[in-house]
């Protein structure tokens, strides 16, 4: 039965060298994708390079057919899994500030290590922006806490917000994923033409 | 690497990660931690009492909360070896051609601090939000998706320059 860790199957001790373990891979990949280089990241944003997009969005598609699969046979205990509650409007706003901190900065708080771990020194200035935001918030956290916690959902999935099951929604963004990936592949060679 | 190929490499990694640990991947909790845990021991009582830093302080918290700092840990070296064995590791700032480099490090700063306080208000990045909770269906880690390719497409008209 899956997830391991919740069913105690092996301990904190191990916990810590998986995560060491499953980071590793996790750079690797950014690396191998291109997504240390902030030029290449922000290309998306020009439609010149819509690698951030598919890498995104294959990523995604990957592990939740996975889960999808591992929860319809009944290995894995989707309830079991860290599920981060909704607050829509702390996170609609939150979005957009980073979207727009993403194309100002270069970079989002991973793809600026894989920078820094390639020699980017515009990474450094980057990450040292982060712990400067962080502290920024935690200061005036005490005035907004109760917007920030605000319009609070709960544990709230798309097919229970919807009310459509759960493959269905899968195989609604596998569709209009593979569509979008079309879309990107037309936009790119045009731009690049 | 093939864009969708690093695509499913990663996403196979996040898979491993929920079967396994029954979380996804993550990146600005360990920024949170880190700088809150770094002062989290200035003798001023009104940092050391700061209720929304204290919550990330690593002194006292259990073993659990240390996860995403080792996952960050193995990220870097992960990130590090591949550059390393592609032969990419140089010594840049990445900006485009005519741009000057003191303003580009600013902007880096200015958008890294947007980015810490955005991913706090939106309890995570686009490593625990978007690709965790994107994998998962959670509604607000749709929401925040969609609103960061919004911000990012509405505000790339005004930092052309830095980039081209």
């Amino acid at each position: 039965m899956a997830p391991l860790y919740k069913y105690q199957l092996f301990g904190a001790d191990v916990s810590l060298l998986l995560a060491v373990l499953i980071g590793l891979a996790f750079g690797f990949f950014l690396e191998q994708a291109g997504l240390g280089n902030s030029r290449k990241l922000v290309a998306q944003f020009y439609l010149t390079d819509m690698t951030v997009f598919k890498v995104m969005f294959t990523a995604i598609i990957t592990a939740m057919l996975g889960l999808f699969y591992a929860s319809a046979t009944g290995w894995v205990n989707l309830d079991l899994m860290d599920f981060t509650d909704t607050y829509l409007l702390p996170q609609l706003i939150g979005g957009l500030i980073l979207g727009v901190g993403f194309i100002v900065g270069g970079y989002c708080p991973g793809t600026c290590l894989i920078g820094m771990a390639t020699g980017s020194r515009d990474a450094v200035y980057f990450l040292t922006g982060l712990f400067a935001g962080v502290l920024a918030f935690g200061e005036v956290y005490p005035w907004i806490s109760s917007w920030v916690n605000g319009t609070a959902f709960g544990r709230l999935s798309l097919p229970a917000f919807f009310g459509i099951p759960y493959g269905f929604i899968v195989g609604s963004i596998v569709l209009a994923a593979i569509a979008c990936f079309y879309l990107a592949e037309k936009i790119e060679s045009r731009m690049n033409a | 690497m093939n864009p969708y190929l690093a695509g499913i490499g990663l996403g196979l990694v996040l898979f491993i990660s929920f079967v396994t640990m029954g979380q996804g991947l993550g990146v600005s909790g360990a920024i949170a931690k880190i700088s809150s845990t770094a002062v989290g021991n200035i003798p001023v009582d009104h940092i050391r009492n700061n209720e929304y830093l204290q919550d990330y302080n690593l002194a006292h918290s259990r073993t659990e909360s240390w996860w995403i700092l080792f996952e960050v840990i193995g990220l870097f070296i992960g990130g590090y070896a591949s550059a390393r064995m592609a032969g990419r590791r140089k010594k840049v700032v990445m900006k485009g051609e005519s741009f000057p480099v003191a303003s580009r490090l600013q902007l880096a700063f200015w958008g890294g601090l947007l980015m810490g306080i955005g991913s706090r208000l939106g309890r995570g990045c686009t490593s625990g939000q978007a690709l965790t909770g994107g994998a998962l269906l959670n509604a607000g880690s749709w929401v925040f998706l969609i609103a960061i390719f919004i911000g990012g497409y509405l505000m790339a008209g005004m930092v052309k320059r830095q980039w081209t």
